[in-house]
């Protein structure tokens, strides 16, 4: 890159939502105008201490804020390296991270007077979580599943269903998260003066991206406290796994511009970068999809290739924008682990520390396997426990066989 | 030098009539299909030709134009394959104005000043791209404008009085009004509806009004062109399309007669309505 860096990792996106040549807001002209009203209903309510007031309650009393920061004593004693924190995001209401942002969402909704909430969800996390707020608010809830999604993560589709959702199962491309972004898209266009789509990951038409990360953002403000309570100084490094980015982006952005942080992010290599894989940082090209410009993986013809991960959260061929950004301008290190990797650490971390992890964050601990260890004992490092692994049992008990 | 479109509705406009405009995906089942088709499509009285540039990923189209993407992009349809498509149209038409109607993506990747040339130099007269709406126009629309192609934008039942200018500043050859909220192929147009939406558009531009999305009959297509400048009709050409295929989704001997057949009646409900 020739041009200089910026003063400030943390100033995106512009007004019309870029960073950097990344994000914007590729849709159909008659969401165009729902996007814009979005956008002016999220600015007043950012800027408006009665509803950040309300957020922080709920945060607190339903939710469970703050999450631990947790320090991982027998992982760090068997890596023998850095000291290891976990910030446990898989002990919210409802198992993971993305309950942070649908509450976010979800409060705007109401204040826009929307009455019906449309999802997309993949390892089924974001659908739950969209559910389970709907159930909390009274709103109609609807949430597109890729069908192999439905097949794989059936625990979490029982869990939809019983907090009162309708699950629509998505048999178009390749009946993944990506193909059940395609529907929720459609339904939107087709319900526009009804209908409010929360979108799960820091990704879709600006202001998504940039609103879901402000949401997501609370993971990374009670770290940076958390951390300074515990050791009296900022950590050394951050881990997370990248999907769409939301959880590494809530981790990260508040340490973007403390340079000496080194952040890295853990895309899904599935097979190998050179077979089926998830990471489109690695092996992908920036176009545009859903909205944004972004790294996308496709074909030299521009058609969007499938994403394979054993982990469906992370099953998905594009990544939000401003990781892109972050990506070019060389602020964040973008890994990438592989199935068996991950399979690995899963069964590390349940053995060692007694927690079981969902298997997206299970990249991020593969990755810590092998930076860990390489580090001295006073190197702190941060990974986001992002999501808890009950919903991931039957498949990991599927891939290991008899070692199960 | 006045373009094959705003030329086609010149001429529409003394013969009092409005335009009858196709769409078929390019390269749906196949591409010599495909080229037979396009090429019967103004004997059948198709006055605009729209060609659908596949992609996976077509976030504003119904399960029947979803397909027809999927059965292009099976038979080896490509962007290039596309431009070559028309390629062979001109050779033997060079009057019938074609529009390329898809997303921005695959353009994106053969690189917009290349396409912009080979688009041009192929015989091609205007884009339609879904997800590029004026907030985009450094994209796509203003180098169009200025490699002498129309850039054709969709107008919705959400874009209101406040917006539509900003719609229409860099519009030109027609303004493509999409007459219901929703998908390709759902719902049809309700006649009241569509005819207001026409005359607020009108009251903001000298363009003509092609209307789209639901019709499906020749009753409908001879209403709608009462109200407008033109009916635009896609998903029924292409279930039409489907239904002549064989199990292994390939064409038989009835494709091609069986969607020139469609068409030629649309195009007289079309061609019949009294302005």
């Amino acid at each position: 890159m020739n041009s200089p860096l910026p003063n400030s990792f943390r100033a995106g996106p512009d007004d019309r939502g870029h960073f950097g040549k990344f994000g914007g807001r590729f849709v159909a002209e008659t969401l165009m105008p729902l996007i814009l009203d979005l956008e002016k209903a999220y600015a007043e309510a950012k800027a408006d201490p009665a509803f950040q007031a309300e957020m922080t309650g709920y945060l607190k009393h339903y939710v469970g804020r703050p999450s631990p920061l947790y320090f991982a004593e027998r992982l760090t004693a068997h890596f023998g390296g850095a000291k290891i924190y976990f910030k446990r995001e898989d002990l919210n209401h409802t198992g993971a991270h993305k309950v942070n942002n649908v509450l976010g969402q979800i409060l705007l909704a109401k204040r826009m007077g929307k009455p019906r909430i449309i999802a997309e969800t993949g390892a089924g996390m974001h659908g739950v979580a969209t559910a389970t707020m709907c159930a909390k608010f009274g709103l109609q809830c609807v949430v597109y599943m890729g069908a192999v999604d439905v097949e794989r993560q059936q625990p979490n589709v029982l869990r939809m269903r019983a907090l009162g959702a309708e699950v629509r199962p998505v048999t178009s491309g390749a009946n993944t998260l990506k193909d059940a972004m395609n529907e929720a898209l459609r339904d939107w266009v087709t319900n526009v003066h009804d209908t409010f789509y929360c979108i799960g990951t820091v990704a879709g038409p600006h202001p998504y991206p940039m609103m879901v990360r402000d949401f997501q953002a609370v993971i990374g403000t009670e770290v940076r406290s958390q951390i300074l309570e515990a050791e009296g100084r900022l950590p050394n490094s951050l881990v997370a796994c990248i999907g769409g980015g939301s959880n590494a982006m809530g981790l990260f952005h508040p340490f973007l511009d403390d340079r000496d942080v080194a952040i890295y992010g853990v895309e899904a290599a599935g097979h190998g970068l050179s077979k089926l894989h998830a990471a489109s940082i690695a092996g992908g090209q920036p176009g545009v999809l859903h909205g944004n410009r972004t790294y996308l993986l496709m074909d030299h013809d521009g058609q969007i290739q499938e994403a394979h991960s054993i982990s469906a959260g992370l099953d998905y061929p594009g990544i939000g924008p401003e990781h892109a950004w972050l990506h070019e301008v060389g602020r964040v290190n973008f890994l990438s682990a592989t199935d068996t990797e991950a399979l690995d650490a899963f069964k590390l971390c349940c053995r060692l520390e007694g927690i079981i992890p969902a298997l997206e964050p299970s990249h991020a601990l593969a990755k810590v396997a092998e930076l860990a260890p390489e580090l001295p004992s006073e190197h702190l490092m941060v990974v986001n426990m992002s999501g808890r692994g009950d919903k991931d049992l039957a498949s990991v008990a599927e891939h290991l066989g008899g070692q199960f | 030098m006045t373009g094959r479109i705003e030329a086609r509705f010149a001429a529409l406009q003394q013969q009092g009539r409005a335009a009858f405009v196709t769409f078929l995906m390019a390269g749906d089942p196949d591409l010599e299909t495909s080229l037979a088709l396009i090429k019967a499509l103004p004997q059948a009285g198709a006055d605009i030709i729209e060609i659908g540039m596949p992609f996976t990923d077509p976030m504003a189209d119904g399960p029947a134009i979803q397909a027809a993407a999927l059965r292009a992009l099976q038979s080896g349809t490509t962007l290039k394959k596309t431009l070559d498509l028309v390629r062979a149209f001109r050779a033997g038409d060079n009057v019938t104005p074609i529009v390329l109607m898809g997303y921005y993506n695959p353009i994106y990747i053969y690189g917009v000043d290349q396409f912009l040339i080979d688009a041009k130099e192929a015989g091609i007269d205007g884009l339609i791209v879904v997800d590029l709406p004026p907030e985009e126009d450094g994209e796509l629309c203003l180098p169009a404008m200025r490699a002498g192609l129309n850039f054709i934008r969709l107008a919705t039942p959400t874009t209101d009085d406040k917006r539509l200018p900003a719609v229409l500043a860099n519009t030109s050859g027609f303004v493509y009004y999409v007459s219901i909220t929703g998908i390709t192929g759902s719902a049809s147009a309700d006649a009241k509806a569509v005819s207001s939406a026409v005359q607020r558009i009108k009251r903001h531009t000298p363009l003509p009004v092609c209307v789209g999305f639901g019709i499906r009959t020749t009753d409908a297509a001879n209403e709608i062109a009462r109200h407008a400048d033109g009916a635009v009709v896609g998903s029924a050409l292409v279930d039409v399309l489907r239904n002549s295929l064989d199990a292994e989704g390939r064409a038989t001997a009835t494709t091609v007669p069986a969607v020139i057949e469609l068409a030629t009646a649309l195009a007289q409900g079309v061609h019949a309505a009294a302005k």
